[in-house]
């Protein structure tokens, strides 16, 4: 009796969530297209043009009702015509459900600003500004937030280098700290080589037996 | 070379020794016009005795400093007083990772404690960048901003570490031979 009723409820929670699924593909019709994804993520790619119709709509929705942007951040691919890539993660809090919204923009190109729909994306707005240099438009208070004050270049962007241009140190002269480009004291370290206990065996097993070789044919030179 | 005055645990009656005494330091002051005793023995034992650190943490290795601080290790035994103030320490102990953005405040911050100040570098990251090394933000070790007494090593140092690098902080300051303004 029990099993029939687990697997009844299973079944309903499957029918409830292919539901939700149906109708968010069905509300975003002209607007997004689903993407394919693992373990039934709901994840939507928009134009840059649709994306606040999107997310309102999202929040509007009753059946839908993402209340809450978790998250807003980007992805940067070089290689792509258009670079970036804007991601935004939408909570329902009555559906128990998330939702990815997906935006393929240039660089260059302005984003609105999702601080009218959600209040919550200022700050991570500002950090997608700091780091990739993408700007939004409409945005109350677009400055840096977690770098250097003064500093220059986008630091998540794949061309920006790793140490960055400038470095720091106190300055006895001028009694304050300056800035200086950046002279490293010890070089880069390369870590790209095969490990000798796990990598080529067969490296392992011959260096091994010459060892071996070499320990015999100098014990044969020692006795003789 | 200056007078070793007897080692006594009462006054001396009024006599032939007291009197011997005060005119070997009448006959310094005569000739030389100084005497020299102690004070800076004194003074470094005073200091050393008291150490106040401020609590400049700036990442995970705050939490050990946290627990030295505590009642299992208890830098209070030593005389340890965490101050929020840098008006009131000695010995600024920089914790975690200093970022290029936090390095002018640092600065400042040491620049604020009075005289004479110690600083400890307190793990990898304090002392040489760590694991931040390559990093476009952070400091190659803090002491580009700040001088610096007693290096920790770790990631993070354990609790004893630091209570070591203060107990070594103690004997540096033991050894020194001047009162005089760094």
């Amino acid at each position: 009796m029990k099993t029939a009723d687990i697997t009844n409820s299973e079944m309903n929670i499957s029918n409830a969530e292919e539901f939700f699924e149906a109708s968010a593909t069905q509300i975003l019709a002209n607007l997004a297209e689903r993407v394919p994804s693992i373990n039934r993520q709901l994840v939507y790619r928009c134009e840059l043009n649709k994306l606040i119709s999107v997310l309102k709509l999202m929040k509007a929705n009753e059946s839908l009702d993402f209340s809450q942007l978790s998250d807003l951040t980007a992805v940067d691919y070089p290689s792509r015509i258009q670079r970036f890539e804007l991601v935004y993660q939408l909570l329902s809090v009555t559906h128990n459900r998330r939702i990815r919204i997906i935006c393929a923009i240039d660089e260059g190109q302005i984003v609105p600003s999702a601080t009218g729909v959600y209040k919550s994306a200022e700050w991570p707005e500002r950090e997608v500004w700091d780091m990739y240099g993408l700007f939004f438009s409409d945005h109350p208070d677009l400055r840096r937030l977690l770098t250097d004050y003064g500093f220059e270049g986008h630091p998540l962007r794949k061309d920006f280098p790793l140490t960055g241009y400038v470095e720091v140190r106190y300055d006895d002269m001028d009694r304050r700290v300056a800035y200086q480009p950046v002279q490293l004291t010890q070089e880069y370290r390369d870590f790209d080589f095969l490990s000798p206990w796990e990598g080529d065996q067969e490296l392992v097993h011959s260096s091994l037996n010459a060892e071996a070789e070499n320990e015999e044919n100098a014990k044969k030179n020692g006795g003789s | 070379m200056g007078i070793i005055p007897p080692i006594i645990d009462r006054p001396i009656p009024p006599g032939e020794t007291q009197d011997k005494i005060l005119n070997a330091v009448t006959d310094e002051i005569t000739n030389k016009g100084f005497v020299i005793a102690s004070a800076d023995k004194l003074f470094n034992w005073a200091r050393s005795g008291s150490l106040w650190p401020m609590t400049f943490g700036l990442a995970c290795c705050a939490v050990e400093m946290m627990h030295s601080a505590a009642s299992r290790y208890d830098m209070d035994r030593y005389g340890m007083l965490f101050r929020p103030s840098p008006r009131q320490s000695d010995v600024m102990i920089v914790a975690g990772t200093l970022t290029n953005k936090m390095a002018p405040a640092l600065r400042r911050v040491y620049d604020q404690m009075p005289e004479p100040r110690w600083v400890l570098s307190m793990g990898s990251c304090a002392n040489g960048g760590g694991y931040y090394h390559y990093s476009y933000a952070v400091v190659r070790g803090c002491d580009r901003i700040v001088p610096v007494d007693v290096y920790v090593p770790g990631c993070p140092p354990t609790a004893e570490a630091l209570i070591y690098g203060l107990l070594q902080l103690q004997k540096k300051i033991k050894r020194t031979e001047t009162i005089a303004r760094r």
